[in-house]
């Protein structure tokens, strides 16, 4: 079970707005899939490394040389709001 | 064109419609323009796509056909195709079945459909699951899409439309992604062939990003062949992409009729007992004993960690999705809720352009990464990782194919499971273990039971792809099932 308080502070972080129903609802749902997986806390895996890749990839690099991207003008066409070159967005509070 | 030769035409697989194409029997236009013709008649039952593209298809065929005229084409390149919708299309509305992105025309096509060809004959985006986030397409903010052989069940997911378009004809084959099963699950319930490639195979460039330790695209198609081919068109190399593999793509078509004779084929004791349903495990049992009498050298083999697959995924996956779908923020592209300060444009966006299994997911990630809360679950759930990815190096070195059952249940009615997602998340039980461990794995139809089709899961380890397509083909042929076209 995980709280209503908890709920709303996870969902802060996350900058997600959830109703009051949602957030009833989220906190027993959530609750019931945490409740389901805390099943692999019975596994002793002390000395286990953990793998972030299952191909063992380390760093990949590339020579550092200028490619042409997309001019500014196209990666703004699918932005909700525009000014000059850049996104623009309300006020930031 | 005639009536017969139209249901001719659709009677074809991939392969058998590319040589006619080749040998300019068949143009691709006649095959873009039968396929247009089929998404007409049958969409309005199916509802496989979020967007149809019929003029695009037309278009792109035209200049397939003229190109043949100066000089040849790829072999798959005027076969028309379905692309899941979350397959990033130049032009062409792209909203991987969520409301934030209904309006998302991308500013470039994914590498993979660029290997397939620049004239890749879309006819159109096809329905799935909230980002890829589900089992049904009920997560689709576009409506569900239909299981073509009975419409009142599901098609699987998330790459449901995908498969009910192939099992329809809607097109000749498709595109899915598979990031928990997402690819296998929809075949197996649809009656069709459903690979997930070795993770890297083929470049995710232009995939919007679900979970990217574990997504992968691969191929969903009328049979094992077509499965090879499709592979071909997609599979290599990207650097713009730093993940995909750097390995030379083999000749898939080569080894494809070689058969079982020798090969050591393990039965996965962990997937085949509780929670499988007893008609499905029968038909998986006679697809193996068909390949023992192929001259298959057929055993046991355990998992033992394969039980921890499903709760270590649902750690992993959403881990990822909350860091992937931060993107989506009203900023660049998709919708915007106006808000009076930007950080309650950010929460009253996302809450609106975001539906239920988005929200849970983003929820249950942020949680697990959360102050506190870190080693206990995403620390814990890499560590069991590695455990899955070491029981499959085991099981490897006796055996050269693992067996298991797809899906533990056929297509089950659509609504059954909406509202209870742990009931949801086990339909990928036996599918998600293959993802954790980036290994190939594809989905065979192995017969009906009560009617419906289930689907026999094979897989090998990173990089083998030819001989899980031989082991494949080699089940396709004793499986009690042939491909028709439903509805």
């Amino acid at each position: 079970m995980i709280s209503e308080e908890e709920v709303r502070h996870v969902a802060n972080l996350a900058r997600l707005g959830l109703t009051d129903e949602e957030v009833e609802k989220m906190s027993g749902q959530l609750g019931a899939i945490l409740d389901s997986i805390d099943q692999i806390g019975e596994l002793d895996l002390e000395d286990v490394p953990p793998t972030a890749n299952a191909l063992n990839l380390t760093n990949v690099l590339r020579p550092d040389e200028p490619h042409a991207e997309l001019p500014s003008e196209t990666a703004l066409s699918t932005a909700p709001d525009a000014a000059g070159d850049l996104f623009a967005v309300p006020r930031i509070d | 064109m005639a009536e017969d030769s139209r249901s001719e035409l659709l009677s074809l697989s991939a392969y058998e419609l590319a040589k006619k194409i080749e040998v300019r029997e068949v143009s691709a236009t006649e095959a873009a323009r039968t396929a247009n013709a089929r998404v007409e008649e049958v969409e309005g039952d199916v509802n496989s796509f979020v967007t149809t593209t019929p003029q695009l298809a037309l278009e792109r065929a035209g200049r397939v056909d003229a190109r043949m005229k100066n000089g040849g084409i790829k072999l798959w390149e005027g076969v028309p195709i379905a692309v899941k919708d979350v397959l990033s299309t130049k032009g062409v509305r792209t909203t991987c079945g969520s409301n934030i992105l209904y309006n998302f025309e991308p500013l470039y096509d994914a590498s993979a459909l660029l290997n397939y060809g620049e004239d890749m004959v879309v006819v159109g985006k096809a329905n799935c699951d909230e980002f890829a986030m589900g089992s049904s397409t009920e997560s689709s903010a576009y409506g569900p899409s239909r299981n073509p052989w009975d419409l009142d069940r599901v098609p699987g997911g998330s790459s449901g439309g995908s498969a009910s378009a192939v099992a329809a004809g809607e097109g000749w084959w498709a595109l899915g992604t598979d990031t928990g099963g997402s690819v296998r699950q929809p075949a197996a319930l649809c009656g069709i062939v459903g690979l997930k490639p070795t993770y890297g195979r083929v470049s995710r460039y232009g995939l919007i990003a679900f979970a990217s330790s574990l997504d992968q695209i691969g191929p969903m198609t009328r049979d094992v062949r077509d499965s090879a081919l499709l592979l071909q068109a997609i599979a290599g190399h990207d650097p713009r992409d730093s993940t995909s593999a750097n390995v030379e793509v083999p000749d898939y078509l080569a080894q494809l009729e070689g058969g079982v004779s020798g090969l050591r084929v393990g039965v996965v004791t962990e997937l085949m007992g509780e929670g499988v349903e007893s008609g499905t495990r029968e038909i998986v049992e006679r697809v193996v004993g068909g390949l023992e009498g192929a001259g298959a050298e057929v055993g046991e083999v355990s998992l033992p960690h394969s039980r921890y697959g499903l709760p270590a995924y649902y750690i992993i996956a959403p881990a990822e999705v909350s860091s992937n779908l931060a993107r989506f923020d009203g900023v660049r592209y998709g919708l915007r809720v106006p808000a009076a300060g930007v950080h309650e444009m950010y929460r009253k966006t996302r809450e609106e352009g975001f539906g239920d299994e988005a929200k849970r997911r983003i929820m249950l990630g942020t949680y697990a990464l959360s102050s506190g809360y870190y080693d206990a679950y995403y620390a814990q759930a890499q560590k069991v990782r590695t455990k899955i990815i070491e029981d499959f190096r085991d099981a490897f070195s006796r055996y050269d194919v693992l067996v298991s059952p797809t899906s533990p249940t056929v297509a089950f009615e659509i609504g059954a499971k909406i509202d209870d997602p742990l009931a949801m998340y086990l339909s990928d039980i036996c599918a998600v273990p293959v993802n954790l461990a980036g290994i190939p794995s594809i989905s065979v139809p192995g017969g009906l039971f009560e009617g419906l089709p289930v689907g026999v899961q094979f897989m090998s380890d990173h990089f083998t792809e030819p001989m899980l397509l031989r082991a494949a083909r080699a089940a396709e042929q004793v499986a009690d099932f042939e491909f028709t076209l439903k509805p």
